[in-house]
């Protein structure tokens, strides 16, 4: 009988016949955390009596979700994870580098790897077909300690897409348009698998954002095949050496199948305070924003920043509404001021802060006042997410927050492009 | 035998109401950090919980991050156990670790302030204040092996490695 991908990748990994619901043990390829779980994920290592990881160079630690640090308690846990990485070999990526998922996406995820990180948005290597998933602070901790862990071997829900998306629509309003269908808890414990021509063609950028948010359903991972787009993409990060071609058997087994109509998709809007409150764009025309959140590592890719500075060249923000810039990394930065996009954005008004998370979580750099509504093109909307439970997040494509940055309220795109 | 009484939430209770970004800072601080939990899903909670009692959810409690600060501050509440319909999984796996037993059960049958009894070992919850009666499910024998020795940290330090039975 054949395999879906996630039990491919078990099976190649653990060395045994992974089928859904087993359980087994597994070498990991990379181990990640990050400045809000990781100290937590240092002491846990250091609780247990380890002083080395198995292998110090899968291993490694981003300051990427209070880069630069707003307080002196996050400066402090700054300076304990950089000791921690001096003295144990790991790793680490400092303030400015970029968010921990773009990076292990830029630099080192492998079609067929197992990656752990101590944040749950780290299912976004699985856009380059890595078995890549988030963890808790003592699960990461034992990974690297122990260069292994535990996985149980999820149940696979097939997504299945075919043609063309209408103009104006994007990699983003697909995966917000399945989370509701899905709903909030519809996959939890399950691998999302997506294939069709819709996602054989969709290219690397487009592939991160959707598995960014197969955890906002409750998965455990989303995967991609690892085809030629997946080729190209490590050939162009000097990486080509890694590939190795990845499909699901055809005869695998599925739990359940869902077939998304891509051609008839629309710009979608995820409403507070859930993932799963989605509704077209237009249905929300007339909703006050003040401010618009462009980035993160669901949105601040290259791509990402392309299509909003196209909509927005020459052309100036509400003057109520503040538009925040947060560049997925130091490369998409860069790469984004060379070709004129963020002289764009500033133009057009913007704010753009250090590459990073941003105020994506509430930290800093764009907190909300009471009863103020954001819409942000990342993937959580939490009551509370972005610093105030009296705040209100609406999640939707860099497309739609161009369009919505320009008149002040929620704006199908297709009305400005 | 665990007693106590049914603090009741609903549905999609996330780790941002649990355990807030906004106080990220406090990370470092736990016991500061312990005295915020639940705050943004029910403010008087922190004052009002007793070592013992329950915490008893809807459906996907614990939805969202991957912060293992929220069963940690769950548990240093005094809370016993979760209760919960379904519960998130990345949530689930850092309660086990921490020695946080969850229990899934129809937790529409049980109501905010009933006395509780859990009998762990026969997958009980006996509602004294209703009299109704509720079994929940197992967990796998891994994560009942790591619940048993009171979290990961100790068992890794008892068997210095996973042990999968059979």
């Amino acid at each position: 009988m054949g395999k879906t991908l996630a039990e491919k990748i078990l099976s190649q990994k653990s060395g045994q016949d992974a089928r859904a619901g087993d359980i087994v043990i597994a070498p990991v390829d990379l181990v990640f955390l990050q400045d809000t779980t990781g100290p937590l994920t240092a002491r846990q290592f250091q609780a247990t009596g380890f002083q080395r990881p198995a292998n110090p160079k899968a291993c490694h630690i981003f300051i990427d979700h209070a880069a630069p640090s707003p307080s002196r308690e996050l400066a402090d846990d700054h300076i304990f994870l950089r000791r921690f990485a001096r003295e144990t070999g790991c790793g680490l990526s400092d303030v400015g580098e970029g968010v921990c998922h773009q990076l292990v996406a830029e630099l080192w995820a492998n079609p067929g790897d197992i990656i752990v990180g101590a944040d749950s948005h780290t299912v976004t290597a699985g856009g380059v077909g890595a078995f890549a998933t988030g963890m808790g602070s003592s699960d990461v901790a034992i990974a690297m300690a122990l260069g292994q862990t535990w996985f149980r071997v999820p149940e696979t829900f097939k997504i299945a897409g075919e043609g063309d998306l209408a103009r104006g629509v994007t990699a983003k309003d697909i995966i917000l348009y399945l989370i509701g269908q899905l709903g909030a808890d519809g996959a939890t414990y399950k691998s999302l698998e997506f294939v069709g021509a819709a996602f054989s063609k969709m290219n690397m950028e487009g592939r991160l954002t959707i598995a960014n948010m197969a955890i906002e359903a409750g998965a455990k991972v989303g995967l991609f095949p690892s085809d030629r787009v997946t080729r190209d993409f490590l050939k162009a990060g000097g990486r080509g050496a890694r590939y190795q071609p990845i499909q699901p058997d055809a005869d695998a087994t599925y739990e359940r199948v869902v077939e998304v109509d891509i051609p008839r998709l629309e710009p979608m809007v995820a409403r507070p305070h859930t993932v799963d409150n989605v509704v077209p764009a237009r249905e929300l025309k007339g909703t006050r924003i003040e401010q618009v959140l462009l980035g993160t590592c669901t949105n601040g890719r290259l791509g990402d920043l392309a299509l909003a500075a196209s909509i927005l060249k020459g052309k100036k923000c509400h003057p109520e509404t503040r538009l925040v810039v947060a560049p997925a990394s130091r490369a998409v930065f860069k790469a984004a001021i060379e070709a004129g996009y963020i002289t764009d954005l500033l133009d057009a008004g913007a704010a753009i802060v250090t590459a990073g998370c941003g105020p994506c979580l509430g930290l800093h750099q764009g907190a909300l006042g009471k009863g103020e509504s954001c819409l942000s093109t990342s993937n959580r909307n939490f009551k509370g997410r972005m610093g105030n439970p009296e705040g209100f997040i609406y999640l939707a494509s860099p497309a739609t927050a161009a369009a919505t940055a320009l008149r002040g309220e929620i704006t199908d795109p297709r009305e400005v492009i | 035998m665990i007693k106590g009484k049914a603090h009741k939430f609903g549905d999609d209770v996330s780790t941002d109401l649990i355990v807030p970004g906004r106080l990220a800072h406090l990370r470092s601080n736990l016991p500061e950090l312990a005295k915020h939990v639940l705050e943004d899903a029910d403010p008087t909670f922190a004052g009002r919980v007793k070592p013992g009692d329950f915490v008893v959810a809807g459906k996907n409690f614990g939805m969202g991050s991957s912060r293992e600060h929220a069963p940690l501050v769950i548990k240093m509440a005094g809370v016993s156990a979760v209760l919960a319909r379904s519960v998130a999984r990345i949530f689930f796996r850092n309660a086990i670790n921490q020695g946080l037993p969850i229990l899934i059960c129809d937790t529409s049958r049980i109501s905010n302030g009933d006395e509780l009894e859990v009998d762990m070992a026969r997958g009980m919850v006996n509602d004294i204040t209703s009299g109704v009666e509720l079994s929940f499910g197992k967990i796998p024998p891994v994560m009942m092996a790591i619940l048993g020795s009171g979290g990961l940290i100790p068992y890794i330090q008892k068997y210095k490695g996973f042990q999968l039975p059979g």
